[in-house]
């Protein structure tokens, strides 16, 4: 090699090979989809679910879409959670999903902007689905992100109010508490002590009483988690502070933290037959539909009551509202066969017959109009208040965030701190919060 | 010529004889630079890149470093707790398991029994170990709190109190001391005996038999125990994730997102912080300066304890 020397030659080489090996580990952006939806080809489906009546469900379903599409076959594969997809989705490779779901909404932000999800509009333009016209509002909301719709809604989850309506009754209480005020003076007319403990507890508080977290409360209390500069508002919107001073002082009527805390850690696992609900140790509970099948199946000793969470004292005009998430399916952008996929994805969510029988089969809140409205769909009075908290103007779900969860984690930390008791200043403490969200978004853009 | 002839023949066999010694060491070469040398390189590459595992990485200098130790709330945090759990967790375990060795080679009956007892524990696999020890914990409901309230002592939170979750968390650790007591055992019965019977002679009491003969002879083991100990508790992952999901009743749903440390941070480790930084919000930049500081000190200790092998290995074994 004349005119280089071995020494530079061995520079060039090394860095030659270190940048392939860097450049190694990157992802490939595809080209459009090209595979023919009508040709013979499997598909390989991931989703989260793993009780065996789900995956019966889930099965059961892509039965009746192997019947209706006979030319694809599809292998399902269950008990994937996120973390298992995201590195799956970034590993690629021939043997990874064609299509995914994930339980957890708020990472929408981080599947539609970083392309783990494949974009799914030139797919639905395709179609000619009118999704606005199809899928409720806020469901819209959480498959996309900012602009980019890279999941449709698989079913959804509506949270609203259980309580023990023998338990009401004793305590002569006629109906379950419309607005947050009388919602304090029912659990604590609902509240039996013994000891230091209790004998029931009107509802357990605490942002780590299962689904009592931060972003579940903030449900019931109009706010913005961001201002339109896209900053985190909540040291400036006051239905933050609002409901922090609340719960606080929930807490402490109720007992204060360290009881409740002494008293949740004798509760049952919140999937078992033990929940604290189930076994009558709490009278009201804050949770999803799903609960309703669950208490059922465990045999409880009492008559349900379900209604949605109560509202804000001086938002009583909005109550009907609750928190919405649900299962988000798309399409793995590595796959080479996403018309194939496509043609699941669009059966899984959009097709009322498909939507129904699997809402029926796993007690979700179905997620499309059509669907909600059909009469093939089972219903009682109980499980019809998580269908109209679902169809809700008002209802409604935490925007994503690029960085998913994380800002909604920072805020429940700052719950955590401020209901023991550990921060005092509530307003300091919201804005050292909404500088932390502000810096973590900028860290993960 | 001959001169000339000689010192090329010289210069060929050491290059052959180089080029030999390389050949057998290339096994050792191949697995250095695929497992140590490679990944140590990318991890210094990547903590410099904005890279989330899609598109190509981008510069972004020192921003990570400064987010990971300025900014990031959960890093001294952690940090704190991996020293703690250094110091009192490796020390805990030596002295728990040089003290069972020391038990259980002077029994004469049923050694073999408590040498089985003894070691089980270390058998059970980690997240069975921890999920029994959360239970038998549980302040609300577990058998030790209902022991202790009965003998009127104070109860403590255990896992759900920030105080009292390291503890718990040395506790199990100790519980788990198996390995340490079979090291330890071969090691106190390797002491010649004729060094205790002069010791004996010469008056010296069970103290100083211990401090002048038995830890002089096991001085390596114990250097070794105490390296690996820190090495293990550096890379400490599952337990406390474990014990925190748990204690904090969120062990996961629908949508449920989870940020390790209950109680209070207490149970966060440097490695969670590798996981939740990489694999969760999949900033591979920030977890690199993890793992980074996470080498760097597991280096420093090691070296630190390597130096100061003077004061646990005795002058014929240096």
């Amino acid at each position: 090699m004349p005119g280089i020397s071995r020494k530079a030659a061995l520079a060039v080489a090394a860095s030659a090979s270190l940048a392939l090996l860097a450049t190694a580990c990157t992802g490939q952006s595809g080209s459009g989809p090209s595979d023919d939806p009508n040709a013979e080809t499997t598909l390989t489906f991931w989703h989260g679910w793993s009780a065996p009546a789900e995956v019966k469900a889930v099965q059961a379903n892509v039965d009746r879409f192997e019947k209706a599409h006979p030319n694809i076959k599809v292998k399902v594969v269950g008990n994937i959670n996120d973390d298992k997809l995201n590195q799956a989705l970034r590993a690629g490779g021939s043997s990874g999903p064609d299509v995914v779901s994930s339980f957890t909404t708020s990472n929408i932000g981080k599947f539609c902007s970083s392309g783990a999800f494949l974009d799914l509009k030139p797919f639905v333009e395709k179609s000619k689905l009118d999704l606005d016209a199809l899928i409720p509002k806020p469901m819209l909301e959480y498959t996309q992100f900012e602009g980019t719709r890279c999941a449709l809604p698989l079913l959804g989850d509506a949270y609203g109010l259980y309580y023990n309506k023998d338990a009401f009754e004793a305590a002569g209480i006629k109906a379950p508490p419309k607005t947050w005020s009388e919602f304090a003076r029912v659990a604590k007319k609902l509240t039996k002590t013994r000891g230091d403990g209790y004998e029931q507890l009107g509802f357990m508080p605490n942002y780590h009483g299962y689904e009592t977290v931060v972003d579940h409360y903030m449900s019931q209390w109009d706010h913005a988690y961001f201002g339109e500069d896209g900053k985190s508002s909540v040291a400036e919107d006051p239905a933050f502070a609002e409901m922090f001073t609340y719960q606080k002082k929930l807490v402490d009527d109720l007992g204060g933290f360290e009881k409740l805390e002494k008293y949740r850690n004798t509760f049952g696992d919140e999937w078992g037959a033990k929940h604290p609900f189930q076994t009558g140790q709490v009278a009201m509970q804050l949770d999803g539909e799903w609960r309703l099948g669950m208490a059922k199946d465990a045999g409880v000793g009492f008559e349900i009551g379900t209604a949605p969470m109560p509202v804000a004292d001086d938002e009583a005009d909005e109550y009907g509202k609750g928190f919405l998430s649900g299962t988000v399916m798309g399409i793995a952008p590595q796959s080479k066969k996403q018309n194939a996929a496509w043609e699941l994805v669009k059966y899984m969510t959009t097709d009322t017959e498909a939507v129904v029988a699997f809402a029926n089969a796993i007690r979700n809140v179905p997620s499309t109009f059509p669907a909600l409205k059909s009469p093939d769909l089972k219903t009682d009075p109980a499980f019809k208040t998580f269908l109209d908290i679902a169809q809700h103007p008002e209802s409604n779900s935490p925007p994503a965030s690029v960085n998913g969860a994380t800002y909604q984690l920072t805020l429940q930390d700052f719950g955590y701190q401020y209901e023991s008791g550990k921060v005092k200043d509530l307003k300091a403490g919201l804005e050292k919060t909404a500088a932390q969200i502000d810096r973590d978004i900028e860290q993960a853009k | 010529m001959t001169t000339s002839t000689s010192a090329n023949t010289l210069r060929a066999k050491r290059r052959s004889s180089a080029l030999r010694t390389v050949a057998f060491m290339s096994p050792w070469l191949v697995g250095f630079g695929v497992f140590f040398a490679y990944p140590l390189v990318s991890t210094v590459y990547f903590s410099l890149m904005k890279y989330d595992g899609f598109g190509v990485p981008e510069f972004r200098g020192l921003e990570n470093w400064a987010y990971v130790l300025q900014d990031y709330p959960l890093f001294w945090p952690a940090l704190r707790n991996t020293l703690w759990l250094v110091l009192v967790m490796v020390t805990c375990r030596v002295a728990f398991g040089l003290g069972v060795g020391l038990l259980i080679t002077r029994i004469r009956t049923g050694a073999g029994v408590f040498r089985t007892l003894f070691y089980l524990p270390y058998l059970a696999p980690p997240v069975a170990a921890t999920l029994a020890f959360v239970f038998l914990l549980n302040p609300g409901t577990g058998p030790v709190n209902s022991v202790l309230e009965g003998l009127g002592v104070p109860a403590p939170g255990w896992f759900t109190d920030a105080a009292w979750s390291k503890p718990a968390l040395t506790a199990l650790a100790v519980w788990g001391v198996g390995d340490l007591m079979v090291i330890f055992m071969a090691a106190l019965l390797d002491v010649p005996r004729e060094q205790y019977e002069a010791a004996e002679l010469d008056g010296a009491s069970a103290w100083q038999r211990f401090r002048f003969v038995t830890l002089p002879n096991i001085s390596p083991i114990v250097l070794f125990a105490v390296v690996t100990g820190v090495i293990q508790t550096m890379q400490y992952y599952t337990q406390p994730l474990v014990a925190g999901k748990v204690a904090s009743g969120i062990i996961g749903g629908s949508g449920q997102s989870f940020e390790p440390g209950y109680p209070d941070k207490s149970t966060l480790t440097l490695p969670q912080l590798v996981y939740n930084l990489g694999f969760q919000r999949f900033d591979y930049g920030s977890a690199c300066v993890v793992a980074l500081v996470l080498f760097a000190l597991a280096m420093a200790f090691t070296a630190l304890l390597m130096r100061r092998r003077g004061g646990l290995i005795q002058a014929g074994d240096r």
